[in-house]
């Protein structure tokens, strides 16, 4: 048995009583919001107007929630499924075009599984430079190729 | 109470307020006194390892992340690193210095909050709150550094999704910082705190001798004098390249597995520094190819409850033809019969808790061929099964739809 | 006193709803102390109102091989007993309700009913977890009960009489006496943290060892009532505590002395939500070791140091 310091109990009288008159740690949640950090990855968005329709999202996605259809004259209209979303940031990091974001507006729930299936209709291309839509994020390697 | 030899057998498990997961302690007690026990694994099988092969490896990094919902790092690292191994890839060092900052930071908040659910364990609620409310500094941190709070997906095959930036240095730091301040507070706390040393000095003792023969590993191991640490002793990532003492203790007991967690926070708080200090320039990843050559690898990972185990193996297509996890739980659970030898009742919940077990990572199915109850359902009959087995007992649920006939 | 007046002070002042609203305001002082002792929010004011209000409207089971009377039972007999304890205990004034001359006696016994109550609750109800921590609930008994009860009897060796009422009157004669019994008061607060069954010594209801204890199988109304009673029990164990060791201030105008008596309640429970922060939960053994070996001989040193005070007076 190694040698320990004089034990007592009660060791902790000091910090409860400052805890006492502290501002406490935990926060009334639904009534008093919370900010995630900027880089958070909740709820996907799909800036359908960038999509060429190369699938790599859906072809990468580990739960199947995405679904890109083709509407015709180059647009394309996305489907993700939140409740089956895994908010990995796969299809983000993949997408050659930065045409899906995650964005950080975590509060997701519902009392319905349908409402959770979320669609983004085919916008047609910008008819500007599209660069502007496009979240650029900090050091973003090369997405692997198929 | 049955009247043999006044034994009294309580069920903890697989429902109880003591275990975070479903498992089965059959205890037997005679009196207060544990005489024996049994413990039965299998409640949360999920079929992982058989979902990885029907998976891309690039979906696997996810599935397999979510093995575990503290050390999911700590599994996505050693998966990864089989597949890079097999695929021949040479994973940039910025990478690996990003892997090790996530897995050390991952090691704070899992340390933190197996302090909180020891004191949870015997009744010192205070200390829980206290642990999970300096824990939230580093689920924030992680939140800001990775995206999310426990499954960071950080990692893909051939370095790491996102890159820390120069700009969040600073508050790693302070983080890191506070930490320390706090920890040394807890190791303090923990030394001179009566009652906790009343509740953990001498209970779950395991020689050096058991620890080795059931083969213990991470803290439970180290707390028996076993000076094993993977990170030392087969260094991945950036490990070989930092100062690290691998802390150790001969009290053998849950309150020596206490004081080694909490002396590997110390250790853990240096390295974040040290990695910091040392992170090099460069690509966050390189171009992994979607198939990966016909090949085998077994990574090892020291997981904050000891080492991960994994082993892949690729057939050339892009999905492996075999994924094999081996949670730290699994082999630690083995010494806890042996610790709870002559224990008492009210000493299970602290034993079990202190290897810090992860039941559901663990989870394994044994079926035994050529038994007459060994069967295999599909869904459908599994259905039919489960509406017969409550009709038996006067419930009727042949009106409630089932997922299968929705889908199917 | 009439009928009617008798009745009135039973069901209403200072009986059974006084010391309801009391007892769950009590419960909310101890969860919020508790709450911001570890840095927390802590419930609103009405939480234990809205748990209370909650559980009468949950279905009532009952095991299939419990004993259904005693299991029935056992929730109204601990309420009955704490509110029968109540109207022994001088609360602001000199006098209790009904004082005779005893009443410390049979105010002890009356709290001791409702741990035989949780112990019958437990035992009946036939299930392991309940079962084991009805034998804890008795096992600790007596271990607690000893040093409680001789902490108690000290100030009445001093003032010569084993009634409530007259050993308040003896200290407010004798204001400069009181201070004597602080070991008593020190020893008392402890073990009400094991009658009360509070970390350290929540034992019978260690929550991840034997899951409720006595009160797995209860639900719905009566473990409502179980644990209003529990919290009543809180109230007025504390009270009799204020008016032993505390009997100062009660020749006061009525609400000065009802905010003094209030005051010396919510001191008291605060001490008590404190004591339950502070520690983990100690094992069977070792909290009987406790009991017998410090806690005991403390007490009796009380005893001992009364009688050479009575001695020298």
């Amino acid at each position: 048995m190694a040698k320990t310091p004089r034990r007592r109990p009660g060791r902790m009288i000091p910090s409860l009583l400052r805890s006492l008159f502290r501002r406490p740690a935990t926060t009334r949640y639904p009534f008093v919001k919370w900010e995630m950090p900027d880089r958070f990855r909740a709820r996907p968005v799909v800036h359908t107007e960038n999509c060429i329709g190369c699938k790599m999202c859906v072809r990468n996605c580990p739960s199947g929630a995405i679904q890109i259809e083709d509407m015709g004259e180059k647009m394309f209209q996305a489907t993700i499924d939140l409740g089956r979303c895994l908010y990995c940031g796969q299809c983000a990091f993949v997408c050659p075009k930065k045409t899906i974001e995650l964005t950080k507006d975590f509060e997701l729930a519902a009392f319905d599984r349908a409402s959770l299936v979320v669609v983004y209709h085919a916008k047609p291309k910008p008819v500007e430079e599209p660069a502007a839509s496009a979240q650029p994020k900090a050091a973003e390697p090369q997405a692997p190729a198929a | 109470m049955p009247d043999k030899e006044k034994i009294v057998r309580v069920p903890i498990g697989p429902q109880h307020p003591a275990l975070k997961e479903p498992e089965s302690f059959m205890v037997d007690l005679q009196g207060e006194k544990i005489s024996s026990i049994a413990l039965r694994l299998g409640y949360n099988h999920r079929g992982i390892e058989k979902g990885c092969e029907e998976r891309t490896y690039v979906q696997d990094v996810y599935l397999i992340e979510r093995v575990c919902g503290i050390c999911s790092h700590s599994h996505s690292t050693a998966f990864v690193q089989a597949v890079e191994e097999i695929a021949g890839l040479d994973v940039p060092p910025r990478a690996k210095y990003i892997r090790t900052l996530i897995g050390e930071l991952e090691r704070v908040h899992s340390h933190l909050l197996w302090l909180g659910v020891a004191g949870h364990e015997i009744g010192f609620d205070t200390l829980l709150m206290y642990t999970w409310r300096d824990r939230e500094l580093v689920m924030d941190l992680l939140a800001e550094l990775t995206g999310n709070r426990v499954h960071y997906a950080m990692n893909v095959i051939g370095g790491v999704k996102r890159d820390v930036p120069q700009e969040q240095f600073a508050r790693i730091t302070s983080v890191v910082d506070a930490l320390e301040e706090r920890t040394k507070y807890y190791v303090e706390l923990a030394m001179t705190e009566e009652t906790l040393a009343q509740r953990l000095s001498g209970v779950g003792y395991l020689s050096k001798e058991d620890a080795e023969r059931f083969g213990a590993v991470g803290p439970t191991a180290r707390a028996s004098g076993v000076d094993r640490d993977t990170r030392r002793d087969d260094p991945y990532a950036a490990y070989g390249e930092l100062e690290f003492q691998v802390v150790t203790d001969t009290r053998c007991d849950v309150f020596g597995r206490a004081v080694v967690r909490l002396g590997e926070l110390m250790q853990t708080y240096s390295m974040i520094r040290q990695v910091l200090k040392k992170m090099p320039d460069g690509p966050t990843s390189v171009r992994a190819p979607l198939k990966i050559p016909t090949g085998e690898a077994v990574s090892r990972y020291e997981a904050p409850r000891g080492e991960d185990v994994h082993y892949v193996r690729g057939n050339g297509t892009d999905k492996p033809e075999r994924a094999k996890v081996r949670a730290p739980t699994l082999a630690n659970l083995q010494s806890v019969a042996k610790m709870l030898e002559n224990g008492y009742l009210a000493d299970l919940p602290i034993v079990v808790a202190a290897i810090d077990p992860c039941f559901s990572c663990t989870d394994r199915m044994v079926a035994v061929r050529g038994t007459s109850e060994s069967k295999t359902m599909n869904w459908e009959e599994l259905v039919q099964y489960g509406v017969r087995w409550y009709r038996e007992r006067g419930i009727d649920l042949s009106n409630v739809k089932m997922r299968g006939e929705v889908t199917a | 006193m009439t009928a009617g007046t008798a009745v009135l002070h039973i069901l209403v002042f200072p009986g059974f709803l006084f010391l309801a609203v009391l007892g769950l305001a009590g419960e909310f002082v101890d969860r919020k102390l508790y709450a911001r002792f570890q840095n927390r929010v802590g419930p609103p004011w009405f939480q234990p109102l809205a748990d209370f209000v909650k559980l009468l409207g949950k279905e009532n089971v009952v095991p299939e091989e419990a004993d259904r009377p005693i299991f029935k039972l056992a929730p109204v007999f601990a309420l009955a007993a704490v509110l029968a304890a109540f109207l022994y205990i001088p609360l602001w004034g000199p006098k209790s309700l009904l004082p005779f001359d005893g009443d410390l006696i049979v105010v002890l016994y009356l709290l001791l009913i409702p741990t035989v109550t949780f112990f019958l609750g437990g035992w009946t109800s036939s299930s392991v977890f309940a079962t084991l921590g009805a034998l804890r609930a008795i096992t600790q008994v007596f271990a607690y009960e000893i040093p409680l009860f001789v902490a108690l009897l000290a100030p009445a060796l001093l003032a010569n009489t084993w009634s409530i009422s007259g050993i308040v009157h003896y200290y407010s004669a004798h204001p400069a006496l009181w201070p004597v019994n602080l070991i008593g008061l020190c020893v008392a607060m402890v073990t009400l943290l094991g009658k009360l069954e509070r970390v350290p010594f929540d034992i019978p209801e260690a929550e991840t060892e034997i899951v409720a204890g006595s009160f797995t199988e209860y639900s719905g109304r009566r473990l409502a009532f179980f644990r209003l009673a529990v919290d009543c029990e809180a109230i007025v164990a504390v009270s009799l505590v204020a008016a032993i060791f505390l009997p100062f201030g009660l020749g006061l105008a009525p609400w000065a002395g009802v905010l003094l008596y209030l005051a010396k309640v919510l001191f008291l429970l605060a001490v008590l939500a404190l004591l339950r922060t502070l520690f983990a939960r100690l094992r069977i053994d070792q909290m009987i070791a406790f009991c017998w070996k410090v806690m005991a001989p403390i007490a009796f040193l009380q005893i001992l140091i009364n009688l050479v005070v009575r001695e020298l007076i």
